[in-house]
């Protein structure tokens, strides 16, 4: 009990040190950089709540593939972010405000892995059930995420293909602009 | 970075663990923790290293454009097409008992077949993504 609240209160320290670092550095690489390392330390913090695919998840794109195409796209940012001229009182007020209340209401929420909290009495005791009998799969995670709730993932498989190809149109239209203007139109096509 | 051998050395030696680390992750996540989308990611981070140290246009010749945009469709496809599949067999859109001898094993293959096609999708809409920016910066540099 006591060393899971010490890695906790270590985690959210670093979290917060970070947090504050992002918001006095004005180079964007640095903001790269704290960014995955907010996501390394949130991916941490997810395997002390046991949500091991989760902080996989985290670690692999939060931390590692959006850093490297965050770098990607920085080539065409400005070296260093501008100084706003606008008044900070107001964005940080409501910000205290929003903050206050979540809090305020994080003291109504069950504790952690309490079985009679409502989320574990819906659906959840059918799956942990089912995973076994109906599926025969050992991680009750993919058996939720592949098989009862197919569709979800299915919709999210479709949501990163139709980014993606989203993306690829937008830079491609611009690519093959500029093509047009400094290339013959033979090589457009060897390339296309 | 084309010229600093401990890169490339060290590239070199590491592609080939990446992907098989990414293989593990993509067909062990009914066992362990991971799936399609982690092991997506990192089969895309070895090709992303690979073209990072050797420049893109050797990655894409280990890669090209064409096999790239064709897989980042098809994982969607297949996804798609295992629940069509068992509709036609006569069962619901996306339901996988029919697919095999029992219960059981259909759930067993269509898990597979749905998270390599994630796996397929998101690898390729990395690895897409990595090469649009950086040839993106070719071009300006002209």
């Amino acid at each position: 009990m006591i060393s899971e609240l010490l890695i906790n209160a270590f985690l959210v320290t670093i979290m917060l040190s970070i947090a504050i670092a992002l918001i006095k550095t004005r180079t964007i690489i640095f903001t790269v950089i704290l960014t995955s390392a907010y996501s390394l330390v949130a991916a941490l913090m997810f395997i002390t709540l046991d949500a091991v695919d989760v902080a996989f998840t985290e670690a692999s794109v939060g931390a590692g593939i959006s850093t490297i195409l965050f770098l990607a796209a920085m080539a065409y940012l400005p070296k260093k972010e501008e100084e706003s001229i606008s008044s900070e009182f107001i964005p940080a007020l409501s910000c205290i405000i929003l903050g206050g209340i979540l809090i305020w209401c994080s003291f109504d929420l069950p504790e952690i892995g309490q079985l009679t909290a409502p989320v574990h009495q819906h659906i959840a005791p059918e799956y942990i059930k089912g995973s076994k009998e109906d599926i025969g799969i050992p991680n009750i995670v993919t058996s939720v995420l592949a098989s009862y709730r197919g569709y979800d993932t299915f919709g999210e498989t479709i949501v990163v293909f139709t980014a993606g190809v989203a993306v690829l149109a937008l830079l491609e239209k611009k690519n093959s602009a500029k093509k047009n203007k400094s290339q013959p139109k033979q090589k457009i096509r060897k390339n296309a | 970075m084309h010229n600093n051998p401990i890169l490339r050395i060290s590239t070199k030696i590491l592609f080939a663990p990446i992907i098989l680390f990414g293989l593990y992750v993509q067909f062990h996540g009914d066992f362990g923790p991971g799936g399609g989308f982690q092991a997506g990611v990192i089969v895309a981070s070895a090709f992303i290293l690979y073209s990072l140290v050797f420049g893109i246009e050797a990655g894409k010749k280990l890669f090209p454009l064409n096999v790239n945009l064709i897989l980042l469709a098809f994982g969607g496809i297949l996804y798609g097409g295992v629940g069509i599949v068992s509709m036609i067999l006569g069962d619901e859109f996306l339901a996988y008992n029919i697919l095999g001898s029992s219960p059981q094993s259909g759930q067993h293959i269509g898990i597979l077949l749905v998270e390599f096609g994630v796996g397929l999708t998101v690898s390729n809409v990395m690895i897409a993504l990595f090469n649009a920016f950086a040839s993106y910066d070719k071009i300006k540099e002209k």
